[in-house]
C-alpha cells in the first residue's frame, strides 16, 4: 500500500494539520470602503465625472474593499518596474499618497494626489514632491532622506544596467542635487528653496508637464 | 430592520389607525417622503448580460456596492445604463441576494472567485443562507489549507543570513536541503534500525555448547552487544544534544514528544551503567531493559506515515475515548452475566468477574482462544449475544478514526503532489514574466532601429504597432533610465560590460575576454563580433546568440548588407552583427523565413502575486520582410528571432 511506501519517504517537514477551529470564522473582517459621490469628488478634485469613473474602475478592479494596504500597493508598483526592487520606493510614494496616514489609501487619497500631480498647479505639483521627499515631515529634506529617496529610484533599476551602478551612484546624485537646490547651504533644503530652485530650472519645468495627457 | 421586510413597511403603518382612538395625546409628524421618486427599472449590464430590476430592489441593501451611490461610478450615459466587466454567472446569486434577501452559493463556482464577487460588491459573506453556508465553509477551510501548505513551502528557503545554529537546526528538521543533513539522517535511521535488530536479536537462543542448555545470544556474546549498544547510544545522546544546541527555543524542544522519546531511549543505558549489579534493583533493570524498545519510535522522525498515525490517534481522542468506553460497559456487563451463568456448572473457568473479563474481552473480539468456553446452555446463549455485540460495538468508531486518518493522508499527498508541480508552474512563471522585462529593451532597439533607419533615409514601412499602453509603460521606463543616467540591458549585455570594467580590455579584444565569461554567454569563434558599446546612441551592442535563451524573445540580429548580401563582414555601418546559429536568414533571398515576436500582455492594472495576468500575445511577423532594393544599393534586412 502507499502508505507503507510513504512511511520510509524522506519526507521530513513537519507539516503542521489545521483543526477546524473557531477562530477560523472570525478571521477575516471584511474592510470595505465606499467612496463619497461622483458629484463630490468632482468638485473637489480636478477630474470630470467621466475621468474619475475610469479611475475608479481601475482603483476597484485591483482592489475590490476600496481600500489599498501597503503590500497590496506595492505588488501592484512592481508590476511596473520587473527590472528592479520597486518596493522601497512604493514604501515612500505609499506614504505620500496617504495623507491622513491611515496606513490605508482609499479612493479620494488616490484621487486627491492625482489631481494634484496630473491636473494640479506647479507650485501643488512641486509641493506633493517636497513632501514625498520629506520622509520625517519635518518641513526639510536633509541628505540622509534624499539618500534614501535616490536609493530606493536606483534600486528599481535592477542589476543589469549600462554602465554598471556603481555603489556610490546615488550619493553622487544626492550631491548634486544639493548642489543645486541648498541655495544658502545649511545641508537641508526647505520648500521655498526647492519650489524655487526647480522653477528656475527648465528641464524639471518642462518635465513636470509631461504627464498631463496621463488619464 | 430587516430590510426584507421593508415592503411590509406601508402596511403596518396603515394598521396603526387601530391605535389612534385609544391615544389620549396628538401623534407626531409623519416623515415626508422627498424623493418622491417613480420607482424606476434600472439596467445592470454585466459583461454583456442585461439584468434588469427595480431600483428600490437595489435599495435594500445601502451599504453594498449596488445599493449605494457607488454604482453612479459605473453609469454609462450613453446607454443609460451600470456597466460592470464582471463575471455574470456569479452576479445571479448576487442579485438574488437583492431579490430575496437570502445569499446563496453556487456549488460549481470557485471559491476565490465567489469571495472576490462578494468583495467587489460589497457584500459580506456571512449573510450566506443556512442552505449553502456549510458547503462554503468548507470550500474555504480547503483553500486555505491549501495555500498554507504553499507558503509553508517557502518557509524551506534558505535565508541569506543564517547563522551556524539556524543552519544546523533546519538541516535537522528538514534533511532534503543539503547533503550532510541527508547523510546524518541515513545514518541514525541506520542506527535506530541497528539497535532495534540488537535489542530483537539479544534474546534469540543461539545454540548451546555442550556443557550449557541452550542461551540468548545476549548472553553468549555479551561483548559484543555491550559494544553495539553502547555506539548506538553514543549517536543516538550526540543526536540529542546537537538538537538540544540547535533548537530555537530549547526549552520547547525538550518538551516535544520527539525529544522525550529520544531521552527515554538512552536513559536505560545510562542508568544500567550506574547501578551496579544488585539483586534488589535488577528486576528494575529488567525493565528498564524494555524501555529500550522504545527507540523504535525515534524512526517516527524518519517517517512522514508513522506521524500521520500518531496525529490522527491524537485528534481522535474522542473517538477512542468513547470506544473504549463502550467496550468496558460491554465487558463488566457480559462478564457479570457469564459468570453468574456458569456459576451453577462444574468445574467452570469463570472463577470470578474479572476472570470473565478475559472471556469477553476475547470475544468481542471476535479471537475466540478457546481457553474458556462456557458449557451451560445460557452460558451459550450469552456468549453468542457477546460476540455478536463486540462485532457491532467495535465497528462502530473506527470508520470516525479512518476517515480522519484519509482526511489527513490524503492532504499531505497533496502538499507532496503540489510541491512536486511547483517547480516546473515556478520556471513557467518565471519565463513570461521575464518577457514583459525584455519588451522594453526590445522596444528600445527597434525604436533605436528605426532612429537609424530614419537616419539613412529610409522610411520602414513594416512600423510594428505598438499597444498604447505598452508605449506609455515604456516611456516610464525610459523616464526612469533618464532619472538615473543608467540604462537597462539585458543579462548577458551586462556580463560583458561587467567583464569589460573588470578587465578593462581592449573593445576588440571582447570575444577573447567573452569567451572566459560564464557559460551564460556563449561565443562562437567562428562568428565576428566587434564590442563597440555606442553610449551615445544608446544601442546596446549586439550579444551572441545564445542557445540558452529561454525568454520568448530576443532581438538578434540586426544586419545591414551593402550591395553584396552575402558578404557579412563589410558593413558599412558599425553595427557588425552576426546571424543567428540557425540561420535563418538565407541570406540569397534576403529573406526570412517565419520570425515570431510573443509580446507579453501589458500588465497594467491586473496584478495579482504570479504576475502575468492575460494571455500572452502572439504576433508573427508576415514571413518575409520587404526587401527595398534601393538605389543607395542597400538591403536593410530586419532579423526578429526567437
Amino acid at each position: 500500500m502507499g502508505l507503507v511506501m510513504g512511511t520510509f519517504s524522506v519526507q521530513t517537514k513537519p507539516v503542521t494539520y489545521h483543526k477546524d477551529t473557531a477562530d477560523d470564522d472570525f478571521e477575516m473582517t471584511i474592510v470595505c470602503h465606499r467612496p463619497e459621490g461622483l458629484d463630490q469628488l468632482e468638485a473637489q478634485t480636478n477630474f470630470n465625472k467621466r475621468e474619475l469613473q475610469v479611475l475608479y474602475r481601475g482603483f476597484k478592479n485591483e482592489c475590490p474593499s476600496g481600500v489599498v494596504n501597503e503590500d497590496t500597493f506595492k505588488q501592484i508598483y512592481s508590476q511596473f518596474f520587473p527590472h528592479g526592487d520597486a518596493s522601497t520606493y512604493a514604501h515612500y510614494l505609499f506614504n505620500a499618497f496617504d495623507a491622513g496616514h491611515t496606513g490605508s489609501i482609499k479612493f479620494e487619497d488616490f484621487v486627491t494626489a492625482l489631481s494634484i500631480l496630473l491636473r494640479g498647479s506647479v507650485t501643488e505639483k512641486l509641493q506633493w514632491t517636497f513632501n514625498l521627499y520629506d520622509i520625517n515631515r519635518d518641513g526639510y529634506i536633509n541628505k540622509e532622506e534624499m539618500t534614501d529617496i535616490v536609493r530606493a529610484i536606483y534600486d528599481m533599476m535592477g542589476k543589469y544596467t549600462y554602465p554598471v551602478l556603481k555603489t556610490d551612484a546615488p550619493k553622487q546624485h544626492v550631491d548634486a542635487f544639493f548642489q543645486k537646490m541648498d541655495k544658502n547651504r545649511d545641508g537641508v533644503v526647505t520648500l521655498d528653496e526647492f519650489i524655487l530652485s526647480c522653477q528656475e530650472d527648465e528641464n524639471i519645468m518642462r518635465s513636470l508637464q509631461l504627464f498631463e495627457n496621463v488619464i | 430592520m430587516a430590510t426584507g421586510v421593508a415592503a411590509w413597511l406601508p402596511f403596518a403603518r396603515a394598521a396603526a389607525i387601530g391605535w389612534m382612538p385609544v391615544a389620549n395625546c396628538p401623534m407626531p409628524i409623519a416623515p415626508r417622503d422627498n424623493t418622491k421618486r417613480q420607482d424606476e427599472l434600472i439596467i445592470l449590464n454585466v459583461s454583456g448580460r442585461r439584468f434588469q430590476t427595480w431600483r428600490t430592489t437595489l435599495d435594500r441593501y445601502p451599504d453594498t456596492l449596488l445599493g449605494s451611490s457607488e454604482k453612479d461610478f459605473f453609469y454609462n450615459e450613453d446607454t443609460k445604463e451600470y456597466f460592470f466587466d464582471r463575471d455574470p454567472d456569479a452576479f445571479r446569486s448576487i442579485l438574488n441576494f437583492y431579490r430575496t434577501g437570502k445569499l446563496h452559493y453556487p456549488r460549481h463556482e470557485c471559491i476565490s472567485a465567489y469571495d472576490e464577487e462578494l468583495t467587489f460588491f460589497g457584500i459580506i459573506p456571512e449573510i450566506i443562507g443556512d442552505c449553502c453556508y456549510e458547503e462554503y465553509k468548507d470550500r474555504k477551510r480547503e483553500n486555505l489549507e491549501r495555500l498554507q501548505d504553499d507558503q509553508e513551502e517557502t518557509k524551506d528557503m534558505k535565508l541569506p543570513n543564517m547563522s551556524f545554529r539556524e543552519t544546523m537546526w533546519r538541516a535537522f528538521e528538514n534533511p532534503h536541503t543539503s547533503t550532510m543533513a541527508l547523510v546524518f539522517y541515513y545514518v541514525t535511521g541506520f542506527f535506530i534500525a541497528i539497535s532495534v535488530i540488537t535489542n530483537v536479536v539479544e534474546t534469540v537462543p543461539c545454540g548451546s555448547t555442550f556443557n550449557q542448555k541452550d542461551m540468548p545470544c545476549g548472553e553468549r556474546y555479551t561483548v559484543a552487544f555491550f559494544c553495539i549498544d553502547t555506539a548506538c547510544v553514543m549517536i543516538f545522546t550526540v543526536e540529542y544534544l546537537l538538537r538540544l544546541f540547535a533548537a530555537p527555543s530549547r526549552y520547547r524542544f525538550m518538551r516535544s514528544v520527539m525529544s522525550i522519546i529520544d531521552v527515554v531511549a538512552i536513559l536505560p543505558y545510562y542508568i544500567g551503567l550506574v547501578m551496579t549489579n544488585n539483586e534488589d534493583v535488577s528486576g528494575a533493570f529488567v525493565t528498564l531493559r524494555v524501555f529500550r524498545v522504545f527507540r523504535i519510535f525515534k524512526f517516527s522522525r524518519h517517517s512522514q506515515g508513522l506521524r500521520i498515525l500518531g496525529y490522527t490517534l491524537k485528534s481522535c481522542a474522542s473517538e477512542l475515548g468513547f470506544l473504549l468506553f463502550s467496550l468496558t460497559m460491554a465487558i463488566i456487563i457480559f462478564a457479570t452475566v457469564m459468570f453468574y451463568a456458569e456459576k451453577g456448572s462444574s468445574s467452570s473457568k469463570f472463577t470470578s468477574i474479572p476472570a470473565s473479563f478475559w472471556y469477553t474481552i476475547v470475544t468481542m473480539t471476535t479471537l475466540g482462544y478457546g481457553d474458556m468456553v462456557p458449557k451451560t446452555i445460557a452460558g451459550k446463549i450469552f456468549g453468542s449475544i457477546c460476540s455478536l455485540s463486540g462485532v457491532l460495538v467495535i465497528a462502530l468508531p473506527v470508520p470516525v478514526i479512518v476517515s480522519n486518518f484519509s482526511r489527513i493522508y490524503h492532504q499531505n499527498q497533496r502538499a507532496d503532489k503540489r510541491r512536486a508541480q511547483k517547480k516546473a508552474r515556478m520556471a513557467r512563471i518565471r519565463i513570461a514574466k521575464s518577457g514583459s522585462a525584455n519588451a522594453f529593451l526590445q522596444s528600445k532597439r527597434n525604436g533605436l532601429l528605426s532612429e537609424l533607419l530614419e537616419l539613412t533615409g529610409k522610411d520602414e514601412e513594416d512600423q510594428k504597432s505598438v499597444s498604447l499602453l505598452e508605449s506609455q509603460h515604456h516611456h516610464l521606463l525610459h523616464c526612469l533610465e533618464k532619472t538615473t543616467a543608467h540604462e537597462f540591458v539585458d543579462e548577458q549585455m551586462y556580463e560583458q560590460n561587467f567583464l569589460e570594467t573588470a578587465l578593462q580590455t581592449f573593445p576588440s579584444h571582447s570575444p577573447s575576454t567573452a569567451s572566459h565569461d560564464s557559460p551564460a554567454v556563449t561565443c562562437c569563434s567562428r562568428k565576428e563580433r566587434r564590442n563597440t558599446p555606442l553610449p551615445s546612441a544608446g544601442l546596446p551592442p549586439s550579444h551572441p546568440s545564445s542557445a540558452h535563451q529561454s525568454a520568448l524573445h530576443e532581438l538578434s540580429a540586426i544586419r545591414i548588407h551593402c550591395g553584396d548580401p552575402l558578404s557579412h563582414s563589410t558593413s558599412r555601418s558599425n553595427l557588425n552583427v552576426k546571424p543567428d546559429d540557425s540561420s535563418r536568414i538565407n541570406s540569397k533571398s534576403g529573406r526570412i523565413t517565419t520570425a515570431i515576436i510573443s509580446l507579453p500582455s501589458p500588465p497594467a492594472l491586473s496584478s495579482d502575486g504570479d504576475g502575468l495576468h492575460g494571455p500572452l500575445q502572439r504576433r508573427s511577423h508576415p514571413p518575409s520582410i520587404q526587401t527595398t532594393a534601393s538605389s543607395a544599393g542597400i538591403n536593410i534586412v530586419k532579423v526578429s528571432a526567437l
